[in-house]
């Protein structure tokens, strides 16, 4: 898939650059370097090799919905801080600072839209609000998407990227993947969808709650699904991990996941699961 | 003059004398068992007192599974594997006569010894594990049998095999059969409730907890490790998430606190189990007149509305 690029930045062959992090619009994989607006015209998928960059809850949306059809749902929930959690920081500060930085007010957006003509709820995840992680607002929104979806009798469409259950909520942030997985219980039991698009990465809790429980899961191409990230694997076991350890070709391989699909094809595949759950055609 | 350190102890005690789940003349013992507690916190540092749990939940002559299987059935019948590729020894599962009802019961299991740690894999169980506890569930589902979990675990199992069998996917079934299910279920955390290994076992009707059990989203040296970058500092991070007994119970996610025996559960084991029957007893009694699709409606309002946020 990826050919190798001659390198023509001559003038920093020598700098050093072992510790310095790259641009995040330069491709980790292949080391081409795109412009905003270039990225966003190709669904921040690398033209040169296929790379699928991390994506903006915004951007995603606007990549699955029809035109004008988002109604954003429950935007204005907000994390609290029930234990006054401090480690390094207050928690309170980094949630301030992730949504000056995001522009979102949580790590979830939810809303109705409609895909390619069929109704369908959305909720959609973003890492770069504080990793993804989910906390009790991520757990309500997820919620009231559920039964958003239940009440219109539409499928679920949930895109997640997390690190998993948020830290700073303690044991709130556990008892979100309980109230999370009764949501969809609840939506499953009124007759609905839950159609689940693993993007990268997708782990810990939000693995072991809803993202696992679709009716169909999609993965991305490369995006890291496991409970455990590797280097926990590593540490605790010793073991020398497989290269594709964790990833969406290693999980469809072992029979988790229903399909990998790239981010182009995204849009056209949950359109026809859509079609296919709809009732009598709506 | 009160500070208000103290103002926050009384409001909680209040609080806790308001609460009728462990009914009867029970409750006032519980009430003097957790005053008690509470002017020993009110005395010494919170932050010791959280400490002194997890080495209490973690001590290695703390009661575990099995110890309160023996004392607490007759006519136990241990079930084994999954009924597809394995028996993950971290998990055991069974039915036995409870006061005289049969009732199935699902609860990881630690080992005492070297060997019988390794065989018990320390408690970590993989989707196997998972995969039996769910078999077990459906089985007690289907004759009616009352659930009882118990939970102790450091976390579910990092491992290789363990992701490629689908670790996460296993934990998320596990969830969402016991919020299916139409029995009464009780679940109890006996030592450590590790996260998404723990919880998985713990989404019942009735979640109790024994005095000086931990139930925490991540364990206090994983925590230590990724917001201080130090596991050595997981006093500080303990203290900070709070994953003992009176703050889950405060948080509202568990029901109620099972006493334990004066110095721990270890130091009399039947005595711990003495008190967990009990609570267990009274739990099911409670549970067991109400309608199936009630218990499940009810279980799953429940979980649905914990969290703190705006």
């Amino acid at each position: 898939m990826s050919t190798p690029r001659i390198d023509v930045s001559i003038e920093h062959r020598d700098a050093p650059e072992p510790n310095q992090r790259k641009h995040p619009n330069t491709c980790p994989k292949c080391d081409s370097h795109y412009r905003d607006d270039e990225l966003e015209r190709t669904l921040w998928v690398c033209p040169q090799c296929g790379y699928h960059f991390a994506m903006k809850a915004r951007s995603r949306i606007a990549s699955l919905v029809d035109e004008g059809s988002f109604v954003e749902e429950a935007a204005d929930v907000r994390s609290e801080d029930p234990l006054n959690f401090f480690d390094l920081r207050p928690y309170t500060e980094r949630l301030a600072e992730a949504e000056l930085k995001t522009g979102l007010g949580e790590a979830m957006v939810i809303g109705q839209a409609r895909i390619d003509g069929t109704g369908c709820e959305l909720s959609v995840m973003d890492f770069s609000f504080m990793g993804g992680s989910m906390g009790s607002a991520v757990g309500e929104k997820f919620s009231r998407a559920c039964d958003s979806a239940a009440e219109r009798g539409v499928p679920l469409v949930s895109v997640s990227a997390s690190g998993g259950a948020r830290m700073q909520e303690g044991i709130l942030a556990l008892m979100q993947l309980p109230k999370t997985v009764a949501a969809v219980e609840d939506l499953k039991d009124a007759g609905g969808a839950l159609i689940s698009i693993v993007a990268h990465p997708t782990t810990g809790g939000v693995l072991a709650s809803f993202a696992s429980l679709g009716d169909v899961v999609l993965a991305e191409p490369q995006s890291l699904m496991s409970f455990a990230g590797p280097r926990v694997v590593q540490q605790t076991t010793r073991e020398k991990l497989p290269d594709d350890f964790g990833l969406a070709e290693s999980n469809f391989r072992f029979g988790h996941i229903d399909k990998v699909v790239p981010r182009p094809d995204l849009r056209a595949n949950v359109a026809r699961l859509l079609r296919l759950f709809s009732k009598n055609g709506d | 003059m009160a500070t208000d350190h103290e103002l926050r102890l009384r409001e909680r005690l209040a609080r806790l004398r308001s609460v009728n789940l462990l009914g009867g003349a029970r409750l006032s013992a519980e009430v003097e068992k957790l005053q008690r507690q509470l002017e020993r916190i009110a005395e010494e540092t919170t932050d010791e007192d959280i400490w002194h749990s997890v080495e209490l939940a973690r001590h290695q002559d703390r009661p575990y599974t099995l110890d309160y299987v023996d004392r607490l059935f007759e006519d136990w019948f241990e079930l084994h594997g999954d009924r597809g590729r394995a028996d993950d020894h971290a998990i055991v599962a069974g039915i036995g006569r409870f006061d005289g009802r049969t009732v199935a019961l699902v609860g990881q299991q630690k080992g005492r010894d070297i060997k019988d740690r390794i065989d018990r894999n320390f408690g970590s169980a993989h989707p196997e594990g998972y995969r039996k506890a769910m078999r077990t569930m459906e089985l007690a589902d289907r004759h009616d049998f009352p659930l009882i979990t118990l939970v102790d675990t450091p976390g579910a199992y990092p491992g290789v095999a363990a992701e490629q069998h689908g670790q996460g996917g296993a934990i998320a079934r596990s969830h969402a059969l016991m919020a299916r299910l139409e029995i009464p279920t009780v679940a109890c955390i006996i030592g450590e409730g590790g996260s998404g290994g723990a919880s998985a076992l713990a989404l019942a009707d009735r979640v109790l907890m024994q005095e000086n059990a931990i139930y925490s989203v991540i364990s206090p040296e994983g925590c230590a490790a990724i917001l201080w970058r130090d596991a050595g500092e997981a006093k500080k991070a303990a203290a900070a998430f709070k994953p003992d007994a009176l703050h889950c119970f405060e948080l509202g996610v568990i029901d109620g606190i099972v006493a334990e025996p004066e110095g721990g559960a270890h130091s009399d084991p039947d005595g711990a189990a003495r008190l967990l029957a009990e609570a267990l007893r009274e739990a099911l009694e409670d549970l067991e007149p109400m309608a199936p699709d009630e218990l499940k409606r009810r279980r799953r309002a429940r979980f649905r509305s914990l969290g703190v946020f705006a």
